[in-house]
């Protein structure tokens, strides 16, 4: 994002990483190195396309191929990193990306979550405070199959899927300064 | 899929999970798919130059750098007036993503959406009192939602 546009924060201390209860994975997220940090805040984009480019990447770390792939492993592993790979963006792709949201009683929460999130189109899903209680995306390579995602899980839970496809976009990019 | 052939769709279903933690892995992905390696580095190539691929690297779980606060910010913002305000808001250096998205009536009166990552919620709340200042008079209602749980996040996945 942003943070790094104009960085401002300082670094997290130990104790704010370990504070938050964390995503689904409720594992303790281990303190970052400075390497980590370093990593983080470098290879959110450009990893290069070559023959070795984890080599090419590592020399700019000032660390050897190796360490790299291990580094990038055990922060996949530790719940750091989600993913590590390329990023693609469904609009380019003649594909979409729909924000939606539903009013889930609390009794049935985790059921209707668990539910959303088995469908392959539901890329991301978070809980929300609002009585507008779960907000996710569906991405697809169609319109039509995020719709049929989308009545899906209307049909099975008999709640109202509140579609918000965007408009108008004005700003997308989110890297987060470690 | 407009630009795009079968085999640039095999290859990003091959690929959307992450790359593999090896020291050749565009080499290890031809292997998979039987083409050759320059075949698979031209198309990542081209994807990335026509914005297919936003960027490659590594995707950081917000909450495990602290960033706790993630807080989607919506406005009610005259019609007339959002896009204008759209764009400005979208150059604020810690809005992270900004879109103008369709009211939901009764339910939901807004169409200005913003988010913003924050270490916590009083710097969310400050980077919400900074929008609002940008917004002044045109914003008639405003909410943010904080997730209280990241319930999934796989990113895009082709489908059949």
């Amino acid at each position: 994002m942003s943070r790094i546009r104009q960085p401002r924060a300082a670094s997290p201390s130990p104790a704010s990483l370990r504070a938050h209860p964390g995503p689904a994975t409720e594992q303790d997220k281990s303190v970052l190195t400075e390497l980590d940090r370093c990593l983080i805040n470098t290879l959110q984009g450009g990893f290069p396309i070559c023959e070795r480019p984890f080599q090419v990447a590592a020399a700019s770390l000032g660390i050897d191929e190796d360490t790299l792939i291990a580094r990038i492993d055990a922060l996949l592993q530790a719940g750091v990193l989600t993913r590590f790979g390329p990023l693609f963006n469904a609009d380019r792709m003649g594909g979409v990306n729909v924000l939606a949201a539903m009013a889930v009683p609390a009794a049935e929460f985790q059921r209707v979550a668990d539910f959303v999130n088995l469908q392959p189109e539901i890329a991301h899903n978070y809980r929300r405070e609002h009585a507008l209680n779960l907000w996710f995306v569906g991405a697809a390579d169609s319109a039509q199959k995020v719709e049929d995602a989308f009545d899906y899980i209307e049909s099975m839970t008999g709640l109202p899927v509140y579609r918000f496809p965007k408009e108008r976009e004005f700003f997308v990019q989110l890297i987060l300064e470690a | 899929m407009s630009n795009l052939d079968a085999i640039d769709r095999r290859l990003i279903a091959a690929t959307q999970a992450g790359l593999p933690l090896t020291p050749r892995p565009y080499y290890v992905i031809a292997e998979q798919l039987g083409m050759s390696a320059e075949e698979v580095m031209a198309r990542m190539r081209a994807m990335q130059e026509t914005g297919v691929i936003r960027r490659i690297g590594v995707v950081p779980n917000h909450y495990a750098l602290g960033y706790s606060a993630n807080g989607m910010t919506v406005w009610d913002i005259a019609d007339d007036q959002v896009d204008e305000l759209g764009e400005r808001i979208g150059q604020l250096p810690f809005v992270s993503h900004c879109y103008r998205r369709p009211r939901r009536l009764p339910h939901w009166p807004y169409n200005l959406f913003a988010m913003v990552h924050a270490k916590s919620r009083e710097e969310a709340q400050a980077d919400a009192d900074r929008i609002a200042a940008v917004l002044g008079d045109a914003c008639r209602k405003s909410d943010i939602l904080y997730s209280s749980r990241m319930l999934k996040k796989t990113g895009l996945r082709l489908v059949d």
